[in-house]
């Protein structure tokens, strides 16, 4: 799992306020270790995917320090942001192409990442051909080809249907314990946090802030079976608990 | 096999109703005995064509180079001005009062000008084309140019891709389906300003194109020879039409929604 010293991630007193006033986000410090399952998770404007997109570097924090531990990162989006008019196999390859690797090269990455999100027979299809499980894979193989250490992803599976997300949740845990990755999971679904994290940053609203950083101690490799277990469902009861006491605080109707 | 017997009916079907609707004026021009100065049947304007040709081709020849050269001048130039308009709200608000401007401006009140000032007759008869099929290029291409993914706009944002990459991979193929929506218009356009702009020119002596044959048989009171011209003009456009809708069709067939199925 690497050196247990350096972060990953790490982030001190990272707040974020926009320019109209409104406080997104109260500070949050915060270390990620390389090789951890992080999910944060919250109702609708608890800063959840402000914090990844300041992870990212799309947006800029405010006030705070973050420090990536000079990894290559991917971002995957809440929906499959493909490209329509290109197959399959170049939209995989677009952040090769637009890094500049060398086609040849690049064709066997692709191929490479295709296979590990299980898309090897349709490189040739366009996005609009695929279901959207299929297209979100799509997504994943293009955030794997780069080989990142670390995996920023918002909301992916949110416009799935549940057993759809569920499969692509089981592949995902797959994926990052075989290529040993930094996943950063924003979710608002308590099930899909439990089943998937090691860790568990609850979030609330108004103002965005970190509630509680939870840690989960069930065991590896979860299945299916997992998710019917007493264990998990404590784990579920637990988080509940915490999201409504966080909006019973504020007073927000939910 | 049952695609292929699908396509015969489509193109069966307008064929038939077609011939139809000449059956119906034939039999109405011979039965009522209308004579040939007011309505043509159908069967004499086809003669006239015939027995013409040798004229009458040479002038469609002429009215398709005007058409062409206009339409690749009018592109050019659209792509050119909305390309310019994009890199900055600065530079639309500067160029667009003159696009409209252009636009609602009727090319037969400026022709006159156009015709006085450049010398070269075709060449005159061109920039009036262009001027006619320009505005649907230049804004069908600016809102193109314009409509991209948000998502996929973060997602090159992310990646660090640089403004040529962004413009080449991202911008210009978004662009596409709106492009050729511009097309489409501007090619019926840039005929129907070649042969406006050829009956404001045509009574100086410098064209030779069809509407300069449609004027002069008016003036002869040969009727069949006026519709044999009418007929060839409005073969001309549909050819346009069909030729571009297949162009966009090839080009955009395989992902975007307003070619599908």
């Amino acid at each position: 799992m690497g050196d247990k010293a350096a972060s990953a991630v790490s982030m001190h007193e990272v707040e974020q306020v926009y320019p109209n006033g409104t406080r997104a986000l109260m500070p949050v410090s915060l270390d990620i270790r390389p090789g951890e399952f992080v999910s944060l998770l919250g109702p609708s404007g608890c800063g959840k995917s402000t914090l990844l997109k300041m992870i990212a570097g799309l947006l800029q924090p405010t006030a705070g320090r973050i420090q990536l531990s000079g990894q290559q990162l991917s971002f995957v989006f809440q929906e499959a942001t493909l490209m329509p008019w290109a197959d399959v196999h170049a939209n995989v390859r677009l952040p090769l192409d637009l890094a500049g690797v060398p086609r040849p090269q690049a064709d066997g990455r692709v191929d490479e990442a295709l296979q590990l999100v299980g898309l090897s027979a349709f490189a040739k299809q366009r996005p609009r051909e695929l279901s959207g499980g299929m297209q979100m894979r799509v997504s994943i193989a293009r955030g794997l080809v780069t080989r990142p250490r670390l995996l920023l992803m918002d909301e992916p599976f949110g416009a799935l249907d549940e057993i759809t997300r569920n499969r692509l949740d089981a592949d995902l845990l797959a994926l990052w314990r075989q290529q040993g990755l930094t996943v950063v999971f924003v979710t608002h679904s308590i099930t899909e946090a439990v089943f998937l994290s090691s860790r568990v940053i609850v979030m609330g609203a108004r103002p965005g802030r970190v509630v509680e950083d939870y840690a989960l101690d069930n065991p590896w490799p979860r299945d299916d079976d997992h998710r019917t277990s007493p264990a998990f469902n404590a784990h579920v009861r637990h988080l509940q608990h915490r999201l409504s006491q966080a909006s019973a605080l504020t007073g927000d109707a939910p | 096999m049952s695609t292929l017997a699908h396509k015969l009916k489509q193109a069966a079907l307008p064929l038939f109703m077609a011939f139809v609707l000449l059956g119906i004026w034939q039999a109405w021009t011979t039965l009522q005995a209308i004579p040939e100065y007011l309505v043509p049947s159908p069967w004499v304007i086809a003669k006239t064509l015939v027995q013409n040709w040798a004229v009458l081709s040479r002038a469609l020849l002429v009215t398709i180079k005007i058409t062409v050269l206009a339409f690749i001048s009018a592109i050019v130039l659209g792509v050119l001005v909305a390309f310019a308009m994009v890199q900055s709200r600065w530079i639309e608000a500067v160029f667009l009062p003159y696009a409209v401007l252009l636009q609602v401006t009727p090319i037969v009140a400026i022709a006159p000008l156009i015709i006085i000032w450049v010398k070269d007759p075709t060449a005159s008869l061109v920039v009036c084309a262009t001027l006619v099929a320009l505005f649907p290029i230049i804004s069908n291409t600016t809102i193109g140019l314009r409509s991209v993914n948000p998502g996929l706009a973060a997602y090159f944002q992310l990646q660090k891709a640089g403004r040529w990459q962004t413009l080449l991979r991202l911008r210009i193929p978004s662009a596409l389906p709106y492009f050729f929506a511009g097309l489409r218009i501007s090619g019926g356009l840039s005929l129907i300003g070649a042969v406006v702009a050829e009956f404001v020119a045509g009574t100086g002596g410098t064209g030779t194109g069809l509407a300069y044959q449609i004027l002069q048989s008016g003036y002869q009171l040969d009727i069949p020879r006026m519709f044999a011209a009418l007929v060839l003009i409005s073969l001309t456009g549909v050819a346009v039409f069909v030729s571009l809708a297949a162009l966009s069709r090839w080009v955009l067939g395989g992902w975007h929604e307003s070619e599908m199925g």
